[in-house]
This record gives structure tokens, sequence and C-alpha cells, in this order.
């Protein structure tokens, strides 16, 4: 088996691990071992913003795409077989187009003269353009949509796992729709919660063209600092590590939450 | 294009191999390789200048197109066969390469159409090669009589109210904010930074976008996301070549330019000295505003009778033009006092 593995191995050690590694060397040492980088990431308070603005909108996309995506995990996983697909085809389509465009595609609805505000004021619920795009709810509502699929998929994934029996169990001692799938249902599909959660929430994190078209040069993501180190300081290790700094913060957040919720039972469990 | 996919796979450092084959290849005296930022503006140089100069000088030009050459530049310097001879950059980052000795000190008595040029438009280790303006534009609909023609106008949200837009980006930006405090156009530098971001302050609640790209700015007046934006006048210019309601003024327009420089140990040095004098060849310089909505740097091109009068006045760096507007200090930005601006510009968005 292990033979089997070891070509993926490779391919990881080559396009991942050494250009991850030798950029993380680089944030240390340039003519000579400094923390210079560190000390600047330190002591400017552009990133300590930059690191709360990023967390914060990735809380608020996972926590959002958790509330439309359960709803759209259950339905396709209680449907019949045709709507299931159906539904789920419907969830994966927008994969197919590229980020850049989705994001046009937003700025076209969203913006003053948009499809939405020019809607709005037709009817007469408003008068004067609301302010959709070139801030953070723009951005907040381009990458969720980007996202969505990401926690829809294992969701689907755990809940179609769920035996029905259970249901029908809990109902024949007497508990409600309600009860079954508060007691029931709900418990059973967290290690998808978890996984979803888990993924868009990591993925926010490394959003760049979304915001950086979308946030009205306001929004100023972690990603765009990196991309500005580059420009700035002429050497990478300036904006790596800013790149290790968050990939630190990411594994003690992790670290942190696998201290309450036990994390291997959940995902593991038999 | 082998040439192309070549060097930006060893910008990566991933394919380092197949570059040290490629230098390793014998260098033809009579061709260079040049570099500039590739699409219609490439396109445009090519029919305008590029192909006159090979067949005038003999030579073979390969060309190659990336849109930030300063990074490869660097890699390419540094690991001490660099493939390309000429490249066309922002002049900050030719002076900028000067400095770190990545780009070879130009010897102008070697570059006679050069060094006709006046000084302003040519550094020890740069020549001018295209000028383009940062320009205040306005929508015809929101402004029918009486459209904002100053910075000072712009700054005026009580006499213009309307929406408006900058660029997120210190360049240009700060030039104009002091313009808008009253400060000549000759006498911008060195930059009162401080009181630059003082009066950008004032207008900062009025901006509805900081745009990142040029593409960006010509959209937002397009659709009437805004009324008025800073943008490259080439960009505002398409938006009327198309048709669209909007106009510009060069009136206190911040002149930019990209130059030429030839990398730190050129493969075809001679060569490539020889192609810097004949690119800014005043008869090839005035053919490029032909085909593209760039300014010739070389003012003598204004001379030869090959762009129309009415062309004239459309481009930045005629003369007429020019003196409405401030010539942007690339010497400035690239000293410790510029890259310190320049590093308090995120700080400035994010409050």
């Amino acid at each position: 088996m292990l033979a089997l593995a070891l070509p993926a191995l490779l391919v990881i050690l080559l396009l991942v691990v050494l250009p991850v590694g030798w950029l993380a060397w680089q944030s240390v040492y340039h003519d000579g071992f400094t923390l210079a980088n560190y000390r600047r990431i330190w002591s400017e308070d552009i990133y300590w913003r930059s690191f709360a603005l990023t967390f914060e909108i990735a809380v608020l996309v996972t926590l959002l795409a958790l509330l439309l995506g359960y709803p759209i995990a259950y339905a396709a996983s209680v449907a019949p077989k045709r709507w299931a697909i159906v539904i789920l085809a419907l969830v994966v389509l927008p994969f197919w187009t590229s980020v850049l465009v989705r994001a046009y595609a937003w700025l076209a609805l969203l913006q003053r003269t948009g499809v939405i505000n020019q809607v709005l004021r037709q009817i007469g619920v408003i008068d004067e353009p609301l302010a959709l795009v070139h801030n953070t709810f723009g951005t907040v509502v381009a990458t969720l949509h980007i996202l969505l699929p990401f926690m829809v998929l294992p969701l689907y994934a755990t809940m179609q796992q769920i035996p029905r029996d259970l249901m029908q169990a809990g109902a024949s001692l007497g508990a409600g729709p309600t009860l079954t799938f508060w007691r029931i249902f709900l418990p059973l599909s967290l290690p998808g919660v978890l996984a979803g959660s888990t993924l868009v929430f990591v993925l926010t994190l490394g959003f760049y063209i979304t915001p950086e078209l979308l946030g009205g040069g306001r929004t100023i993501m972690i990603s765009m600092l990196v991309s500005r180190n580059v420009e700035l300081y002429d050497q990478w290790g300036a904006a790596s590590a800013v790149g290790v700094v968050l990939l630190v913060a990411v594994g003690l957040i992790f670290f942190a939450v696998s201290r309450f919720i036990p994390l291997d039972r959940v995902l593991g469990q038999k | 294009m082998m040439i192309a996919s070549c060097c930006r796979r060893a910008l990566l450092g991933v394919s380092l191999g197949v570059l040290a084959t490629l230098s390793a290849l014998p260098a033809s005296a009579d061709q260079i390789t040049f570099v500039s930022q590739g699409g219609a503006y490439q396109k445009a140089q090519t029919v305008a200048i590029l192909d006159p100069s090979a067949k005038k000088l003999g030579i073979t030009i390969n060309q190659d197109s990336i849109p930030d050459a300063w990074p490869a530049v660097k890699s390419q310097v540094a690991s001490g066969k660099p493939t390309w001879d000429v490249v066309d950059m922002p002049t900050g980052n030719c002076l900028r390469g000067g400095e770190q000795g990545l780009v070879e000190k130009l010897d102008f008595a070697k570059l006679p159409n050069a060094a006709t040029m006046p000084e302003a438009y040519r550094s020890a280790y740069s020549v001018t090669y295209e000028f383009y303006s940062s320009v205040l534009a306005f929508s015809r609909k929101k402004f029918p009589d009486a459209a904002p023609s100053s910075w000072a106008d712009f700054w005026d949200v009580k006499k213009f109210p309307g929406r408006r837009a900058l660029r997120n980006h210190p360049f240009a930006t700060l030039e104009a904010a002091l313009m808008a405090d009253g400060v000549a156009p000759d006498k911008l530098y060195p930059l009162d930074v401080d009181r630059a971001f003082r009066k950008l302050e004032e207008i900062k609640p009025s901006i509805t976008v900081w745009w990142t790209s040029g593409a960006q700015s010509a959209q937002l007046l397009n659709d009437g996301e805004v009324d008025m934006v800073m943008a490259w006048n080439g960009r505002v210019s398409a938006l009327m070549g198309e048709g669209a309601k909007v106009g510009f003024t060069f009136n206190q327009g911040i002149l930019q330019s990209t130059s030429l420089c030839i990398l730190k140990g050129a493969p075809n040095l001679a060569t490539a000295v020889r192609f810097v004098n004949e690119a800014v060849d005043p008869v090839h310089q005035a053919n490029l505003p032909l085909h593209i909505d760039y300014g010739p740097a070389n003012p003598k091109a204004f001379d030869t009778g090959v762009i129309k009068p009415e062309r004239v006045a459309q481009l930045p760096s005629a003369p007429d033009n020019a003196s409405k507007q401030a010539l942007m200090s690339y010497a400035w930005w690239s000293s410790p006092a510029g890259e310190a601006a320049e590093k308090r510009w995120v700080s400035f968005m994010q409050k």
C-alpha cells in the first residue's frame, strides 16, 4: 500500500512541502538570519487590523454558509433521488464559472445602477440606491456564493449516511419530528457541519480576488497584504512571513477548538 | 512563446534547468530580447517601434511580456545569467534597478536620440519610452455644463456634488491632494506627505470606490457608479471613443511614464544600446500614438509632422498639454521619503 501512495507523497513533497518550506525559510533568512519581517507584523497596526477583519469575515461567511447550506443539504438528503440530483446540480453549477466572472456578475447585480437597486427603486421600496457593493457586505455576499458548495457537499455526504430507521425508532417511541431532528438527526450530522465549516472558514481566510474587486479598496484582507508586501519590500520573505503568521494562527485556532470539541470522535466516529 | 513560458517558470524557481539550457545557447550579436507589458500596448509598440527598429538596425527583436517585470528582473540578474536585454517598465523601477545594481548605467554618447531629450525625461539608467497621465475624468450626464476642471473642484463636494473614485495607490493621488490644497504643479516635490494625507482625509468620506485596476476605473465611470474619477487618460478616451458620455481634462493631470532600461549583464549589451537609441527615434516615437492613446517620450516626435494636429491635442505629452500638468518625479518616489509614503497608504485606507 505504501508503495502505491509513494507517487502522491512525492508530488506533495515537491509541490507543497518544498515551496512552502522555502517561503517560510525566506521569511527568516535574507542576507543572514533576521526577524525583521515578523517584527514588522508585530509592530504595525495594519497587520492586526487585516487579520481581525479577515477572521471576522471568515466567521461570518462560515455561519451564513451553514445557515443557508444546512437546509439545502437536508432537502437533498430527504428528497427522492431524482430531485436530490437536481438540487446538487444547482449547487455545483456555479463551480463551472470562474471566480473572476462571478465577481463581475455580482458587481452587475449589486452596484448603484445594478439590477437589485433598479428593481427596488422601480417598485418604490427605496428612493436612494443602497450601498450593496464596494464594501464588506458585497465581499461577504460574493464569498458566500463561491463557498456555499463547500458547505453543502460535506453536509449532504454525512446526512445521506444517517440511517433513517433511527428517526423511525425515535418516532415509534413517541418523539415528534422536531424532537427527532434535534436529538437524533442534528447530532449525527455534526461531522458534516464540522467538515463543511472547516473548509469554508479556511478557504475564506485566503480570499483575494473577491475582496479586491468588490471591497471598494477598504476591505483589506490578509491576502491583499501578502501581495502588497511583495511589491513594497521587494523580497518574498516580507510576504511569506504574513502567510506563516496566518498558518500558525489557524493551527492555534484548530488546536484550541480541538480541546473543547473531540474532533477525532466527531470526524472518525464508528 | 518558448522564451516567455521559460522565464515565467524560472521566476517561480521551478524549472531553472530550462533556463540554464536556454542561456547556454550562443548569444548572437544581432538579436535582443525585449520585454514589455503585453496586450494592446505591446502590439501597438510592435507596429510603431519594434518592427521598424529591427528593420532599420538589421537585428532580430525577440519579445516577451509580463505584467510586472520587476520581480523577474531581480531574479534574472541575481541568477547571473539574465536572458532579457531591454525592459520597458515603470520609470521608478528602472531607477530602483539602477540603485540596486540590476540595471546597466547608460552612456549617452552612444544614445544620440536620447541625449537630446529633456533632462527630466531620462536618468543615468533609463530613457523615458512613453507617457500617460492620471487625469480628472467626469460624467457628462451628471455635469452637462460646468464640469470639474481641477483637483480643487474634485475636492469641492458642495459645488460639484456626486460620487467619486480615486486610485487605491499613493502614486498621483498624493500629488492630486496637494494640488487640491493649492500647491502649484511644478512645486510639488519633495511632496509634503503629511499635508497630502490630511487633504485626503478631507475627501475620504466622499470616495465611493478606491479602484485597483485601470479597467475598473473605466467601468465605474461608464456604469454611472461614480460621477468623477481620477483615471488614466487612455482609459477615458477609449470610453469616449465608444460613445460614452464622459470627458476629462489634462489640467493638473499627473504625467507618468514607463522607461527603457538594460539589465545588468544583458547577453546582447551592445545591440541593446543600439536598440534603446533607435526606440526613441522621433519618427518611431511619433508612430506610437497612431496606434494607442499614449504620448511619445521624445518631444521631437511632435516636429516630425507624422501626428495630425487633432491627434496631438489628445496626447498627454504634447507640449500644450504637458505644460498644464505635473511631471511625476520617480526619483522622489524611489527615495526613502517616497517609499515611506507608499508604506503609509494601507494604514490610511484602513482607518
